[in-house]
């Protein structure tokens, strides 16, 4: 059987609020397999970011057990945790969280400042990712001076930049006007295409759509596990609408 | 994360917020700055003390007519010349490991040619420049029969050489010049070298020496009894003989001469020059230790300053730090980052304190007239001080921003 990305097995975490104790999350226990698009829905407070923490190994588990790629994390030191997060996980914010002032192309480099390549490398890299997301023409530009759907772009570049296995993306619309959601999901839904596991956090039905499963949580406990069938429709929609690389229209 | 990449994220850091950092530097600006300026004000007072040391000869007394006491009047310092020829020589053979010289002093008009000048004449002895370890340039000292014989030679000091033979005479053209000194015709037969300000700010250069006798004889009048009355006697106490001890023997010596009652007053004075000039010393180090600990606080609120506007900074790139963390940077990472901005900014502001203290020191020297004395220790001190200051007031904030949880420093609003 092929080792999947992401195998957990009866995850939990807790949080201590004065006297009482929150179950943020309850025993969850989920397998995603490589090249996958999962979307994880839910209402606020049912426990679904608790769980990209985890997942992202931005946060410790209070009980369970977590395999990354076949890698058991859960006793890992705080500084192991920090090299998984820059090898093997791209992150995909909200609030895009680019460095102000700073250019596309540093942005992009950043996650490889905390590796071992040389400036020309990292430089090099950063760059050809920023063309596979079509900003080719815009490397020396600063954050201010970009929409925000290519800031969400340039995001993309940077968590794609150390060839991550997986792809953590937190209401990575959430931000942005509906056609540029369409373009950022478009994109995304390539890159799963092109054999990157993607998972994200959504609380919007047609966001979720792109996915090709839906895991739905509620009270920190999982509701519900679907493969989406209106899926293949989704994705034609979605190809059309896919901005080509160095295509300097598709903005 | 490598070190070149530390500090270039650093740096721009900075450059992101100029002024920021500029106002940040100001604090550790004005401390260095203050720091070198003092230091070289405090290091110049102290060298100007030590020079008159030098100038006055080192392990130096001097013995003053003291008061004389008349009809139950007591009169000052000085009121009348109690010392003699013979004390000088007394103390000379009776006192082990010092050397006397008495000094008779006058004044008078010198001519040479068409050109005259008033000055101080001495009388002196030979040893007199012995006390003074001040050498002769050119030409030679008294001789024994030009003392037992009133010669009319003369030793001259450099001011005086230039005033009476002119600007341009070496000294050595100046030896065998015949001048008149209060109208007697004397010969040159030395020059000193130059001595310099006194610490009383007197040119001493400005004087002409001759032999004891010659300005009792033939200068100053007629002898005044067989007494033979000096002004002051010098006393050189030889190098490692304890001045203390030679200055309580010259006195009991002195008094046994006199004839004076126990529980009378002395009517004589001794002054240790060289023991005020080493109080004055150590009140000038005491004072430059103190100017640079003043300064030094004004370093210290800089460092304050700094650690502020990274505490600031920590705060308000809290969201920065997540992300950083979240990308894959370590504690460690975070830690340097932040402590490498700090001893930047220190370390760039004690660079350009150093160039302002430079600037500083020498506008006080020339403005104001003081003589300052910079020190490249105090300079690398400074500079050091200042890098120190960065990673001491830096390392708690940055501490601070290495110890965030990544989770909640990228949820941080």
């Amino acid at each position: 059987m092929v080792t999947p990305i992401i195998r957990t097995r009866g995850l939990s975490k807790q949080y201590e609020m004065g006297d009482t104790v929150v179950h943020a999350l309850r025993d969850v226990s989920i397998d995603i397999a490589r090249g996958e698009m999962v979307a994880v829905m839910g209402p606020s407070g049912s426990g679904k970011s608790t769980f990209m923490n985890l997942i992202g190994c931005l946060d410790r588990p209070s009980g369970g057990h977590y395999e990354l790629a076949g890698e058991s994390v859960e006793t890992l030191s705080a500084d192991e945790l920090a090299e998984i997060r820059n090898r093997r996980i791209g992150f995909v914010f909200q609030q895009f969280n680019l460095l102000p002032r700073t250019s596309a192309l540093e942005n992009v480099e950043l996650p490889l400042l905390y590796t071992r390549l040389a400036a020309q490398e990292r430089r090099a890299r950063a760059s050809r990712r920023l063309e596979q997301v079509g900003l080719g023409d815009r490397l020396d530009h600063h954050p201010r001076q970009l929409s925000g759907g290519q800031q969400q772009r340039v995001a993309i570049a940077r968590a794609l930049v150390n060839d991550p296995v997986l792809i953590l993306a937190d209401e990575p619309t959430g931000a942005l006007d509906s056609r540029t959601s369409v373009e950022v999901m478009a994109l995304l839904q390539h890159l799963n295409r092109e054999g990157m596991t993607v998972v994200l956090v959504t609380h919007e039905n047609d966001i979720a759509g792109f996915a090709s499963r839906i895991i739905t949580f509620r009270d920190g406990e999982v509701v519900g596990d679907l493969p989406n069938q209106a899926n293949d429709a989704a994705a034609a929609l979605a190809e059309s609408a896919r901005p080509r690389a160095a295509d300097p229209a598709a903005t | 994360m490598s070190w070149l990449s530390t500090v270039r994220v650093a740096l721009n850091a900075l450059r992101v917020n100029k002024l920021r950092s500029m106002l940040t530097m100001l604090g550790i600006i004005i401390g260095v700055g203050a720091v070198i300026t003092m230091i070289a004000v405090g290091g110049g007072a102290q060298a100007r003390v030590a020079e008159q040391i030098r100038s006055l000869g080192s392990n130096v007394m001097i013995i003053l007519s003291g008061s004389t006491t008349s009809s139950g009047i007591r009169l000052g310092a000085g009121a009348a010349q109690t010392l003699t020829e013979d004390d000088a020589r007394g103390i000379a053979t009776e006192v082990d490991s010092v050397i006397a010289a008495p000094l008779l002093r006058g004044s008078g008009q010198l001519v040479f040619g068409n050109s005259n000048w008033s000055t101080q004449i001495y009388g002196a002895w030979p040893e007199y420049f012995d006390v003074r370890d001040w050498r002769i340039v050119a030409g030679r000292g008294f001789e024994a029969n030009e003392l037992t014989g009133a010669a009319k030679v003369v030793i001259i000091g450099q001011t005086t050489l230039r005033q009476l033979l002119g600007e341009n005479v070496t000294p050595e053209a100046a030896v065998d010049q015949m001048i008149r000194v209060r109208k007697v015709p004397m010969t040159i037969i030395g020059v000193l070298e130059r001595k310099g300000q006194s610490s009383q700010g007197q040119d001493q250069d400005d004087v002409i020496f001759v032999p004891l006798s010659t300005a009792r004889n033939r200068l100053f009048g007629a002898p005044q009894g067989r007494l033979r009355r000096v002004s002051v006697i010098m006393i050189k106490v030889a190098e490692g003989a304890d001045m203390k001890v030679a200055e309580d023997r010259i006195r009991e010596l002195l008094r046994q001469r006199h004839r004076l009652q126990p529980g009378a007053d002395d009517d004589f004075t001794v002054r240790n020059l060289t023991e005020m000039l080493q109080a004055q010393e150590a009140s000038s180090r005491i004072l430059g230790v103190l100017l640079a600990a003043v300064a030094s606080v004004s370093l210290l609120v800089g460092g304050i300053g700094i650690m502020n506007i990274m505490l600031v900074s920590v705060t308000e790139r809290t969201r920065e730090i997540g992300l950083r963390m979240a990308v894959g940077a370590r504690g460690r990472d975070i830690l340097m980052q932040f402590l490498i901005e700090a001893v930047t900014l220190s370390l760039i502001g004690g660079l350009i304190g150093v160039a302002i203290g430079l600037a500083g020191s020498y506008v006080i020297g020339n403005v104001a007239g003081w003589r300052t004395e910079m020190r490249p220790e105090a300079v690398l001190l400074a500079v050091g001080f200042s890098a120190g200051v960065g990673v001491f007031f830096g390392f708690y904030p940055a501490r601070k921003a290495s110890k965030l949880l990544p989770i909640e420093a990228l949820r941080y609003e």
